[in-house]
């Protein structure tokens, strides 16, 4: 398998940034380009092909796409939720808001609703505790989360997205 | 710099600047416990099991992390020592199973054996242990991850000794797991080492598993009988019967590795084995005591000899066989009167009477500078030389090579040359020619007419203006139909660039064969002994397989009128042609010499007991000297047919060596250019070649016999015929198509597989496995019918 010509650009770019012999110091955002295009996740062939774009072995490249949590190994969601349940959060009233997650999107943790459309996570400390609780989608961060304030931003997210 | 002064345990120690408490230690005979360090692998720290109190540290230390620093002092038993110690204990076994009575690791097991010392009979973890899924890694580790104490020895080793990264650490924290990911064989040819290396059981041997437990074991020194590296192990053995292979540490040949056909080998030491002897009477083979057998066998030789002369017989040796077996073999031989006597069998050019050379160290590999491959497939050959090159490797060593194919290597090749076998004298030749430009010396006459390419002078630049070159041969040099002429090139780019050239010899005792005068001195060579057939032919552990051309060998057989075979092992073309088979024990349980390619004589003794009626080489040719009444035959042991072959072959050394050195530069001055030889064979520029390379666990009788090997080479599928794809599309054939394959008078049928790593004009069909055993020569010219 291939990487498509638009990662491998996007890749060659970060790839300027580092020394020629240290192509492994890419592999974090290659991962990331590879992961957005496929729909969000990674497949074994994508990792595979890095692994062959960086000249790495392909443990090497399993090793880091494990490791990290933002990379995902199964299909996910149009939307990832990852709340964070760690300590600030959790006494923040975290469980909460997780427990209204899983009623109002009718799944449970790691799961994705029927329609593709969210995946739910739990996720560990996202370095916001001054706003707990917190969850992360996308690049974005939603605070102070309250059950009614995630109904809000949920409806919005249907809205767009049902057009 | 200047060593400093540190105190262990109260007592003071010198120690080297750059050394870890852990190492000084190690040297001073103070025990300090560990899981991860390892003296050949980097230091990882991750078990911290070694930790030490150091004085004025507040915490404890790693010892295997810890520099050494002037005055430092150490308590390795303190009572804060033994507490830390302790408490990793408890958690390393937290999710260690207590699974010892079931685990092949018990008994032999670091981690036992340290809970016994540091561990404690209760632990405060009352919660589930975490379980790990297996991985099945090929025929010959077994995995029970569970087990695992994440040291990641496996996964250094791998990266640092192998070269070849298939193990990780993939996932974090609690889920962080050891393996593959992609479940897989294991491809690297020394894989057998992180067994070794793993300090409890989650990676244990297949093929040994669930079939003895350490205590019940003796163990015994051995040499390896594979490869010319000669690396050192123990055998293991219950009743007298060899259970496995280890390696025994030896830090100038083989460190504390071995290869996975060292290890593993020891599975076909017991199948399909020769069990009395026999003999044919009335056209029928049949059994019988040794007794008769031996008279039979003289009386058959002696009528033969009489009817026929010394000159009608060949005598063929495996070049695998011990210096004993070799120095007797000989001997006998010449006091019959014939000379037609060689272990080179899978050699067909030998007209610059070559010579081994053996005068490095393997050690000495590792401080290289430059290193040029010629027809070497190290890694897989002599997989322990391999591990040095590697490591001159890392240290920025210059390596190129000169190959028929791009073979995979633990080390990156700085340039290559990968063409056809045809071509190889004269990609030499453009090399040796391109330094005489560099060294601004006046190009001699036999290289007037060569050109050189771009890739020649950038294969020329990695040993140019260097300190430490090394030029090394393999088989596919050395069995090749040029081969005198690559030898005498490789002597010329050696002198231009203050190389040391290495011979990689077929077998593990070559060595020791040219030491004991097993080649003929005015009698035929092998090729000549197959191409014009003999009626009589004494052969010793030679199959078809060893020989370069097993179809010409075949014919020599069926035509003889005595064969008289000692072997170990049984063999379908024997029993048929065959008059007299006698049983000969494999280097298990003879006691021999074998000489590796760095001049190395090592000296074993046997081990195992004798598979029934099979006997020592050495004792079977000794009763058969004296059942001929030769002289000097009344040798009690095998120790002292040595001393009577270390007297002779010290007399004639010295003068061999130089006589080798004249002989191998006149032949190549005789000719005027490199392509001379090549119309002699009959080749031409545009034809395709035979690359006849012999697969690593296809070199000799028991490997070819080692049931988990053997699983290994078949999953790679070796019976094909491979081509380039430009080559392939040139002769308008596709991937699995099954096409003839025309040589000389033979021809085979043989599916194609493209593979880009083959040189053009050449088709890939190796030797040594049954389905490629009814063509004729290694290399030459073949033709393809659709």
């Amino acid at each position: 398998m291939n990487l498509s010509e638009h990662t491998r650009k996007k890749i060659d770019e970060w790839l300027l940034r580092y020394p020629t012999d240290q192509k492994r110091s890419a592999v974090l955002q290659a991962l990331h380009y590879v992961q957005e295009e496929n729909k969000g996740w990674l497949t074994e062939e994508l990792m595979d092909a890095v692994a062959e774009y960086l000249q790495l072995p392909r443990i090497a490249v399993y090793e880091v796409a494990t490791f990290y949590s933002m990379y995902y190994l199964a299909p996910v969601g149009k939307h990832v939720i990852n709340v964070c349940t760690n300590i600030s959060c959790m006494l923040s009233g975290s469980t909460e808001i997780v427990e209204h997650l899983k009623k109002r999107l009718k799944i449970s943790t790691n799961e994705t609703t029927a329609d593709g459309k969210f995946t739910l996570k739990e996720v560990e400390c996202l370095a916001a505790c001054a706003a707990a609780p917190v969850f992360q989608m996308g690049k974005k961060y939603y605070e102070h989360l309250t059950p009614e304030k995630i109904d809000k931003i949920l409806d919005e997210l249907e809205k767009k997205n049902g057009e | 710099m200047s060593d400093i002064e540190i105190e262990i345990d109260d007592k003071k120690y010198s120690a080297k600047p750059d050394q870890m408490v852990i190492q000084v230690a190690d040297a001073a005979g103070i025990y300090i416990p560990r899981f991860c360090y390892h003296k050949h692998l980097r230091v990882a720290a991750n078990c911290r099991m070694c930790l030490v109190e150091v004085e004025k540290s507040p915490k404890t230390l790693p010892a295997c992390a810890t520099p050494v620093t002037p005055g430092m002092k150490i308590f390795t038993k303190s009572p804060k020592a033994i507490a830390a110690q302790k408490a990793v204990m408890e958690f390393l076994l937290i999710n260690h199973p207590l699974d010892c009575p079931i685990c092949d690791q018990g008994g032999e097991c670091e981690l036992q054996d340290l809970a016994m010392g540091f561990g404690s009979s209760h632990s405060c973890y009352e919660e589930g242990k975490r379980s790990v899924k297996d991985q099945n890694l090929g025929p010959l580790i077994a995995t029970d991850m569970t087990r695992c104490i994440q040291c990641t020895r496996c996964v250094r080793f791998g990266e640092e000794i192998a070269g070849l990264c298939e193990l990780g650490a993939t996932g974090r924290g609690e889920n962080l797991e050891i393996g593959t990911y992609v479940e897989r064989t294991m491809q690297s040819e020394m894989s057998g080492n992180i067994i070794d290396v793993c300090p409890v059981g989650a990676l244990t041997s297949k093929p040994f598993r669930f079939t003895a437990r350490a205590w019940e074991l003796d163990q015994f020194p051995s040499i390896a009988p594979h490869d010319c590296v000669g690396s050192n192990i123990f055998i293991h053995t219950r009743g007298g019967e060899v259970m496995r292979v280890v390696p025994r540490e030896n830090e100038t040949i083989n460190q504390t590795w071995i290869s996975d056909r060292d290890r593993f080998s020891y599975e076909g030491l017991t199948a399909n084995r020769v069990a009395e002897p026999h003999i044919r009477i009335d056209g029928k083979l049949k059994s019988t005591d040794w007794q008769r057998a031996l008279e039979f066998a003289v009386l058959k030789l002696q009528n033969s000899l009489e009817k026929k002369g010394a000159n009608e017989l060949a005598a063929l040796i495996s070049p695998n066989s011990t210096l004993e077996e070799f120095y007797l073999f000989q001997k006998l031989l010449r006091q019959l009167g014939c000379d037609n006597i060689d272990h080179r069998l899978r050699q067909i050019d030998f007209s610059d009477s070559f010579f081994p050379r053996a005068n490095f160290s393997l050690a000495e590999l590792e401080e290289s500078d430059g290193i040029l491959l010629i027809g070497s497939h190290l890694q897989m050959e002599q997989p322990l030389a391999a591990v040095r090159v590697r490591k001159a490797f890392l240290k920025g060593a210059a390596i190129a090579a000169i190959n028929p194919v791009d073979f995979r290597f633990s080390f990156s090749l700085k340039e290559k040359n990968i063409i056809a076998p045809h071509h190889l004298v004269n990609a030499l030749a453009g090399v040796a020619k391109s330094l005489c430009e560099m060294n601004s010396k006046s190009i001699p006459e036999f290289l007037k007419n060569s050109s050189v390419s771009e890739t020649d002078k950038k294969i020329a630049m990695c040993l140019f203006s260097k300190k430490n070159n090394f030029i090394l041969l393999g088989a596919l040099a050395m069995n090749h139909p040029e081969a005198a002429l690559i030898r005498a090139l490789a002597d010329f780019i050696s002198e231009m660039t203050h190389a040391r050239v290495i011979h990689f010899t077929e077998g593990c005792n070559a060595t020791g064969a040219y030491l004991a005068d097993v080649i003929p001195k005015k009698g035929m060579n092998v090729s000549q002994l197959l191409a014009d057939p003999r009626k009589i032919y004494l052969l010793f552990n030679v199959e078809a397989e060893d020989v370069a051309n097993p179809a010409a060998f075949t014919h020599a057989l069926s035509q003889a009128e005595c064969v008289i075979s000692l072997s170990t092992f049984k063999n379908e073309l024997l029993e048929k042609y065959a008059d007299v088979i006698l049983p000969v024990a494999p280097f298990s349980e003879t006691s021999g010499t074998f000489v590796n390619v760095c001049g190395e004589w090592q000296s074993f003794k046997g081990v195992a007991k004798s598979f029934d009626e099979s006997r020592p080489g050495w004792k079977i040719l000794r009763v058969m000297g004296n059942l001929f009444q030769a002289d000097g035959f009344e040798y009690e042991s095998s120790e002292e047919v040595l001393s009577s072959l270390r007297e002779e072959s010290r007399l004639s050394e010295e003068s061999r060596l130089s006589c080798q050195r004249k002989l191998a530069s006149s032949a190549f001055k005789k000719d005027t250019g490199c392509h001379l030889s090549q119309k002699t064979l009959g080749w031409h520029d545009n034809m395709l070649s035979r690359i006849g390379e012999i697969p690593a666990y296809s070199t000799d009788a028991i490997v070819r016999r080692s049931e988990p090997l053997q699983k290994i080479q078949n999953e790679n599928g070796l019976a094909a015929a491979r081509l380039h794809s430009h080559t392939a599309h040139e002769l308008k054939i596709k991937e699995e198509m099954i096409i003839t394959i025309k040589q000389n008078q033979t021809e085979i049928k043989l599916p194609v597989k493209i593979d880009d790593r083959i040189a053009k004009q050449a088709i890939y069909i190796p030797a040594g496995i049954p389905e490629t055993n009814s063509l004729s020569e290694l290399f030459g010219k073949v033709e393809i019918k659709i």
